[in-house]
């Protein structure tokens, strides 16, 4: 079977005003076998948000391969490769992303307003509040994000990278804006998800977090400096309970 | 159709959020749209009821008016000082093929009263023909006759109006009523017929023989005009001919001298009338495109406006799957729902303020059923137009720049 991300000396230049041209990203080779749990890691401005744009379709690179499911994408159009966005990954934003006055339940339920086989008023409704019940956030479905917290607005968004039901997974730092606990909670959805069989590639530059996943990816200055596999895996529930249990015990005292 | 139906929605939300600024958009093809409809109804109901009011001078008509027309056109003394006889109208009835009934005119206003009620109305004076050639239907009493024509017997129809004025909850019918002092006596009272499209009281007349109101009335010896009726269409022609050149021999009009009365058929007439109205019509029609392009351009603009302040939204969207032409249709959408609300709403307000001036002013007007259509196709057709445009322009971008966009 092939893998489901399979890179092939990728690079990214912006080319930007001035005649200075930015290498973000310069020559990276990877594969993500399916059921996978990634976190790539790295400095600020080490290439991170840009490769992850490029594996989730947002951005084409400007040399190399990137074959998505054994299909090379380099070759596709822009409605092909908004149908691909639509349907086979699961897209979640360091800063949510998700439409103001609109409901949390609205939200979720947008992709599949462009899915290609369209689904009866009622199936849709029923997706997303399932979607909703997966993060724990079903009795917050009538709630506009200006009234979540952001945990909650991260959360919608990855209900709404889930209603299409795809079988990858992107966060580009899910956890950057929220704190310890809120971040753990988040790491718990994806560890579930993840069990469900969907492969997920995170970006984090937190170490914490990164225990949670099964395979770490380092990069400094547009490359994949190293490659391992996580030795000591943390669950969200057990870490989960930690806290609360120290949380009570300061209380206590 | 269900995406329809949900990017309907979107529209609908996107334009609900930002009110007034709709309204606002709104405005310009509400006014020009509201304006076309309100002023076509104006005109079209003068233009039918001038059609109406020529059609009611009967079939086949034609009038031959004292004076003429000078060559370019002007009037000079049409229908004026009287160069025409009863001897020329016997004249037509006699020789002219074709020609089935005829009436001498002679017209004046006066002061009528009756008792001790005064009334200012116009004087016809006709032969009994009138009444069959303008097909207007005498609903009580009964016509003056030939007899009294040549009698130039004092006997006199009335229409409804004068009816109400003089003789208020009475019978008319045997009534004395004196014209300058001259008693006749009311033998009929006509239908009646309501306002014409000026606003006259087509009611407010009385009908005597022409005998009598050139005698004993206008004391002249002229008509003012000879209406005359042919037996059929394709006589109208000829029988206009034949007139002009009888009368010209009967005047003693040499050639190359120009005619001293006009000839006129009922086609003439009506073109006459019309012409102004048809010129209307274009006038409005030219005004109507000028501001539902003003309107469409003031939509445009807030598009424009409207793409780059959401395009972060638009960048979402196409995010999780929306392609360039759902973003385009999306924004389509809602320019077209933008202008064609406009659109029916000014309809309504076209409507509405046609029907205000018919009521208040008794202005006769007639909506236009097709106008209606043309305005609504045409606003549909402003938004498909001028949204067109910005539509294309947020379809066109790039999902991760407008995700960036602050
Ligand atoms: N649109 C752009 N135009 C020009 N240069 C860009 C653009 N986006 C990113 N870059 C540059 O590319 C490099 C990599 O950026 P990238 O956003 O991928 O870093 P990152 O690893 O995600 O950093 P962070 O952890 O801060 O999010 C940086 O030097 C950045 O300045
Ligand atoms: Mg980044």
């Amino acid at each position: 079977m092939a893998a489901v991300i399979h890179l092939e000396a990728i690079q990214k230049i912006y080319r930007t005003g001035g005649g200075l041209d930015v290498h973000a990203v310069r020559g990276v080779s990877a594969e993500v076998q399916a059921g996978e749990f990634v976190a790539i890691m790295g400095s600020s401005g080490s290439g991170k948000s840009t490769l992850m744009n490029i594996v989730g379709c947002l951005d084409r690179a400007s040399g190399g391969r990137y074959l998505l499911d054994g299909l090379d994408v380099s070759g596709l159009n822009r409605d092909q490769l908004a149908d691909i966005r639509n349907e086979k990954i699961g897209f979640i934003f360091q800063g949510f992303n998700l439409l103001s006055r609109t409901s949390a339940l609205e939200n979720v339920e947008l992709p599949m307003l462009y899915l290609h086989r369209s689904l009866s008023h009622h199936e849709q409704r029923e997706r997303a509040m399932g979607a909703l019940a997966t993060v724990n956030l079903a009795e917050r479905a009538h709630h506009h994000p200006n009234q979540l917290s952001g945990g909650q607005q991260q959360r919608v968004a990855i209900a709404r990278a889930l209603v299409n039901r795809p079988a990858l997974l992107l966060a580009d730092e899910p956890t950057g804006n929220l704190d310890s606990q809120t971040s753990i909670e988040i790491m718990g959805v994806f560890q579930k998800l993840n069990d469900q069989g969907i492969t997920i590639v995170m970006v984090t530059h937190e170490l914490d977090i990164a225990r949670f996943t099964k395979r770490n990816l380092i990069m400094r200055d547009g490359l994949i400096v190293s490659d391992v596999a996580v030795a000591e895996r943390l669950n969200a529930e057990t870490e989960l309970r930690r806290l609360r249990d120290a949380h009570q015990a300061v209380q206590l005292s | 159709m269900k995406r329809i139906f949900a990017t309907l929605r979107i529209a609908a939300r996107a334009l609900r959020r930002n009110l007034m600024r709709t309204t606002l958009t709104m405005l310009g093809i509400i006014i020009g749209v509201g304006a076309v409809i309100g002023a076509v109804s104006l005109t079209n109901g003068a233009k039918s009821q001038i059609e109406a009011q020529i059609a009611s001078m009967g079939q086949n008509v034609i009038l031959v008016f004292s004076g003429s027309f000078s060559r370019g056109g002007v009037r000079s003394g049409w229908g004026g000082a009287g160069t025409l006889t009863i001897e020329d109208a016997d004249a037509i009835r006699r020789e002219i093929m074709g020609v089935t009934v005829i009436s001498p005119e002679s017209r004046t206003r006066a002061q009528i009263a009756a008792g001790n009620q005064n009334w200012n109305t116009q004087i016809l004076g006709e032969s009994p023909d009138y009444f069959d050639i303008r097909q207007w239907p005498i609903v009580s009493g009964s016509s003056f006759t030939e007899q009294d024509v040549r009698s130039a017997n004092k006997v006199a129809v009335i229409g409804k109006t004068i009816a109400d004025e003089l003789f208020p909850g009475e019978d008319p019918i045997g009534q004395i009523v004196r014209v300058k002092n001259v008693p006749f006596i009311i033998v009929g009272m006509l239908s009646a017929k309501g306002l014409s499209v000026q606003g006259q009281d087509q009611d407010d007349l009385m009908v005597i023989p022409y005998t009598s109101a050139m005698k004993r009335v206008q004391r002249v010896t002229t008509l003012n005009s000879i209406m005359v009726q042919a037996a059929k269409p394709t006589l109208l022609a000829p029988a206009q001919q034949q007139i002009i050149e009888l009368l010209r021999q009967r005047h003693r009009i040499t050639p190359g001298k120009d005619d001293d009365f006009t000839v006129r058929n009922q086609q003439e007439i009506a073109e006459m009338a019309t012409a102004q109205s048809k010129t209307m019509t274009v006038l409005l029609g030219a005004v109507a495109m000028v501001s539902l392009v003003v309107g469409g351009i003031g939509i445009m603009n807030i598009m424009l406006v409207s793409v780059t302040e959401r395009t972060r939204e638009i960048g979402i969207r196409m995010a999780i799957g929306a392609r360039g032409g759902d973003i385009l249709l999306q924004f389509l959408t809602e320019a077209v729902t933008l202008s064609v609300i406009g659109g029916l709403l000014g309809i309504a307000m076209g409507i509405g303020v046609s029907k205000l001036l018919s009521a208040q002013y008794a202005w006769p007007t007639l909506i236009p059923t097709q106008w209606v259509v043309y305005s609504f196709l045409f606003s549909a057709a402003v938004g498909i137009s001028f949204g067109f445009y910005p539509a294309r322009k947020a379809s066109r971008l790039d999902p991760i720049d407008a995700l960036r966009y602050e």
